[in-house]
């Protein structure tokens, strides 16, 4: 398991090293920023994703022992959530706080992806061991309950954005749809899942 | 200056070697076919910018054309099969002369001049342009338009199997724009076949488009096959997919916020930091007058 940690690490890592690769070989097209910010926007939706996809995949594939990447993988979502956040605060509003509020007030899609932003923070900062005890299972899994606001936000957020080919939005709101409607199916076939939780402990509760 | 000086080639053309070097881009790359293209002269004409032109390399490779993509690098990819020849421009409605224009003779005009341009996207970045052409007044002129003629239609080309991408754009075609009458006649409101010493690459609107550099980009619509003059204000393309984001009017307004972002900056594609727009693009002299008592918050 320690050296799929370590591989998966390396691969979450490659969209970041090509963007740096690209930018070095100034090969980021005619409006560099603008590439940025699409790109680190596309893969804090994917990491958002794919951790969500996590659960399905471990009940489907029977394969229990992907719990253990799923912390990585919603960090490395926050990671290009960060990147994405500094894009905007730095290389588009150059730290105008005051044209950042207005922003965030006024204009829906800002709303809506800062939203998905904010709402990843305590989720980042409760990602360790020390708070899944602090909190116990079952709360920290409740907090954690965040991340379905975070993704259909940032989905929210890049449907309101594009001009009129919806078409990738679309396909984000599918994938997101689907991963969540799977809980709740999952949810209402199984009342007594309480149960389990309850015997399973911390890494149950992370479910 | 020369062109060639902005971006000197070997430079681009590295940059595009260095792009089929990587395995997937360099399979699904179709480059742009800058060097193929034809020359053109002609003499310096009124209204130049002093500002250093966008080099040639992004604004043929940045691109906003619907109908061959909606992402900005697919135009210059999918536009190199558009058929630009023959070509005839019909012009009709309320005119004396109403006729069908071979574009060789629309070329033969009036001289050509090359004037540069601030050019302002509704999507807040910017660019310089060389374009080379003459004014739009002067084909209007040439068919004599009726007392009852307020405004002109532009129609685009629009066909589906040269054009397959844009079933997917979103937006209703064929692409439609429009001016008022006076709009139309204002000395800088040009008839575009040409930029950077060259004819138009497809992807920038070829082989005749308009260019009215106080307004938003999408008002100078590309690849243009029919013009007709008209009593009331026709309809214009972002208009109908969107009003409430798209006006008729469309001046390049920093006090007048787009819905989903401000209208006060714009990036300069090649600088970092953003610069403020101006008002009416900075053409205020010429086209202001244009617009007295007019509220152009309601005319947005």
């Amino acid at each position: 398991m320690k050296w799929i940690k370590i591989v998966v690490f390396a691969l979450c890592l490659v969209p970041a090293g090509l963007l740096t690769w690209k930018g070095f070989h100034q090969d980021l097209g005619a409006n560099p920023i603008e590439f940025i910010t699409h790109a680190t926007g596309d893969w804090t939706l994917r990491f958002l994703a794919i951790t969500l996809a996590i659960t399905p995949a471990r009940r489907l594939l029977r394969a229990p022992q992907l719990i253990r990447l799923r912390r990585m993988l919603g960090l490395f979502a926050f990671f290009y959530g960060c990147l994405h956040f500094m894009t905007y605060l730095w290389l588009d509003k150059f730290f105008d706080l005051h044209e950042i509020a207005k922003d965030v007030w006024k204009r829906p899609f800002i709303t809506a992806g800062f939203t998905g932003f904010v709402a990843m923070l305590p989720l980042a900062a409760t990602s360790t061991a020390g708070w899944i005890r602090r909190l116990g299972g079952r709360r920290w899994q409740q907090l954690h309950r965040l991340i379905y606001l975070s993704a259909a936000a940032g989905v929210v957020h890049y449907y309101w954005l594009v001009k009129s080919d919806v078409r990738e939005p679309l396909l984000y709101g599918f994938i997101v749809l689907a991963l969540l409607t799977y809980r709740a199916i999952f949810a209402l076939m199984k009342p007594a899942s309480g149960d389990v939780r309850r015997r399973g402990g911390a890494v149950a509760a992370g479910d | 200056m020369k062109y060639s000086e902005v971006t000197p080639k070997s430079i681009y053309l590295n940059r595009r070697r260095f792009l089929a070097t990587l395995p997937i881009a360099g399979a699904a790359l179709s480059l742009p076919r800058a060097y193929a293209l034809a020359k053109l002269s002609a003499v310096k004409g009124p209204f130049s910018t002093d500002e250093k032109p966008t080099p040639f390399i992004d604004v043929s490779t940045y691109n906003n054309f619907y109908e061959f993509g909606t992402a900005k690098d697919e135009p210059s990819k999918n536009a190199g099969k558009l058929k630009t020849s023959p070509w005839e421009v019909k012009v009709e409605g309320e005119v004396a002369k109403p006729q069908v224009f071979d574009f060789d003779a629309i070329m033969k005009m009036a001289p050509l001049e090359e004037r540069i341009y601030r050019h302002r996207c509704v999507e807040a970045w910017s660019i310089v342009v060389p374009w080379i052409g003459f004014p739009l007044n002067v084909l209007i002129k040439a068919v004599e338009p009726t007392a009852k003629a307020k405004f002109v239609a532009f129609e685009s080309l629009y066909d589906p199997k040269q054009m397959p991408a844009a079933r997917w754009a979103g937006i209703p075609f064929p692409y439609v724009e429009g001016l008022r009458m006076d709009e139309a006649m204002n000395p800088l409101a040009l008839l575009c076949f040409g930029m950077y010493g060259q004819v138009l690459p497809n992807q920038d609107g070829a082989p005749i488009r308009l260019v009215v550099p106080w307004k938003y980009g999408f008002k100078s619509i590309k690849s243009i096959v029919k013009i007709k003059f008209v009593k009331s204000e026709p309809p214009t393309t972002w208009n109908l997919a969107n009003a409430h984001e798209y006006g008729f009017y469309s001046n390049v307004n920093p006090s007048v916020d787009h819905p989903r972002w401000s209208q006060a900056s714009e990036r300069r594609l090649g600088e970092f930091l953003k610069r403020k727009t101006l008002m009416f693009n900075g053409y205020g002299n010429e086209v202001a007058s244009l617009y007295t008592g007019m509220d152009l918050r309601k005319y947005y």
